[in-house]
């Protein structure tokens, strides 16, 4: 295959994971201000400069790093690495499955690195943090499988041209994962191992034991995971590579993540037992049903492939 | 650049206060002063504070907590004693088991007085503590001031 052959085939994913790359934390910290300064507003505060998360960032790197084990550094280091890796899957057009065990991965690094440290505070934020995982895990499955289901493909790159919006024949899956989004975003009442920067708590449970710039890492990371779970639900609703159904799905990401924000503002923290509980019924519910429908309907997988 | 200024989080402690000084350092947080407004954050944990707000006088009990929290902060860092019990001891000052001032245990920076102190002057203690904290920054060596090579041993061995 020469150049051409090989820019005409994988250039515009080559370019898409790029630009991720680069965007996704501008967009990530933007996105975390935006959700700091309608925080304020829900609880009748000012609130933040818009760019507060760039300057928290910013001024943690200015900051000495305290740290009682080196190896947590490096965990931290890995967890960005493959968070960046797992959302430039996603934006080149990857696998779903392979998106969902690289995600996976970088959680686990996140929870070595709070192991790594050794102090009770991070090693309960650790177990809770393997706690939430077993809680929205078997949901992020069932909905790559529903992709599959509906489009035929666990490529994104093949879903994201399917003959109609994969919401169109999963939405009960959709609902699903909205629900354990609250998980992955550190929202309430599911942010049982840490919460967000900007609330203030007794301690800060992964997050305890780390300062300085592998705190900015952590933050960093954070962006880049907020920028790929909106591309996720933006997802459910892009067909045929129509460019305005892209802007739908981002548009419906947002108020999800409005949405989100409200229930953070809301809801009290419940118990782990309740978050695990209620996140496997949502999905033992509206994926198990809506698989099953799919089933029943179409047969076989992909009336939109 | 210093973006210390723009996002300091503090850590807040009781030491023997009466709850005044607390509540007023509460009040801060609320919609009435809402000092997010200028990115602070009332954190509960040493390792991601840059401020260190101590209410109340230091007593035998707590100066080896308050050492403790202290040590654990990375640099740099500052330290305000709110209220008039945190500055000097207070009405308290002659206590059996006062030891006096936040200063009998650390390097105070910033002294706030007021029985209890009120929001305003906690607000402008702060902002005059953003001042030293910019020069504690400067004057740290460049290694240290980027985050390299900082263990835990060079914070007092609080590990």
């Amino acid at each position: 295959m020469n150049v051409n052959a090989f820019l005409a085939a994988y250039g515009v994913r080559i370019l898409s994971a790029a630009l991720y790359v680069l965007l996704a934390p501008l967009f990530g910290g933007l996105l975390a201000g935006v959700d700091r300064r309608i925080t304020a507003r829900m609880q009748g505060r000012k609130g933040p400069p818009l760019l507060q998360p760039f300057y928290d960032v910013a001024k943690l790197f200015e900051k000495r790093r305290v740290s009682v084990n080196k190896l947590q550094n490096f965990f931290v280091v890995l967890f960005l690495v493959f968070l960046v890796f797992t959302g430039a899957l996603f934006f080149a057009g990857g696998d779903l499955l392979l998106f969902i065990f690289a995600f996976t991965l970088a959680a686990l690094f996140f929870i070595s690195a709070a192991y790594a440290a050794n102090s009770p505070y991070s090693a309960i934020g650790a177990e809770r943090e393997l706690l939430q995982m077993m809680a929205y895990e078997p949901m992020v499955l069932l909905t790559a499988v529903g992709f599959y289901m509906a489009t035929g493909s666990f490529q994104v790159g093949d879903i994201l041209f399917a003959k109609g919006p994969a919401v169109a024949s999963i939405p009960a899956l959709f609902l699903g994962f909205c629900y354990v989004l609250t998980f992955k975003f550190r929202k309430s009442p599911f942010d049982l191992s840490t919460s967000h920067h900007g609330h203030q708590e007794i301690v800060k449970g992964i997050t305890t034991e780390f300062s300085g710039s592998s705190l900015a890492l952590i933050e960093i990371a954070h962006w880049y995971e907020a920028t790929f779970l909106i591309a996720f639900v933006a997802l459910f609703f892009v067909w045929g590579g129509n460019p305005w159904s892209v802007l739908l799905g981002l548009g419906v990401a947002l108020v999800v993540y409005f949405l989100e924000i409200l229930i953070d503002n809301t809801f009290a923290r419940v118990k782990w037992q309740l978050a695990i509980q209620s996140a496997w019924i949502v999905a033992g519910t509206t994926g198990f049903l809506n698989l099953l429908v799919l089933t029943l309907v179409q047969g076989g997988a992909g009336w939109l492939s | 650049m210093a973006f210390l200024k723009r996002s300091p989080w503090m850590i807040h402690y009781d030491g023997s206060s009466c709850n005044g000084c607390d509540i007023e350092v509460l009040a801060c947080l609320t919609p009435v002063y809402d000092v997010e407004r200028f990115g602070i954050v009332n954190t509960g944990n040493p390792k991601h504070a840059d401020i260190f707000l101590l209410t109340g006088a230091v007593n035998e009990q707590n100066r080896e907590v308050v050492r403790n929290i202290y040590d654990q902060m990375p640099e740099p860092k500052v330290v305000v004693a709110v209220g008039i019990c945190a500055t000097s001891g207070g009405i308290f000052r002659e206590c059996y088991n006062i030891l006096g001032g936040a200063d009998k245990v650390l390097p105070v920076d910033v002294y706030v007085p007021g029985c209890a102190a009120r929001p305003e002057s906690i607000i402008d203690g702060v902002v005059k503590a953003l001042a030293v904290l910019e020069e504690k920054r400067r004057a740290l060596p460049p290694r240290a001031r980027r985050g390299r090579r900082a263990e835990a041993s060079a914070q007092g061995g609080n590990a």
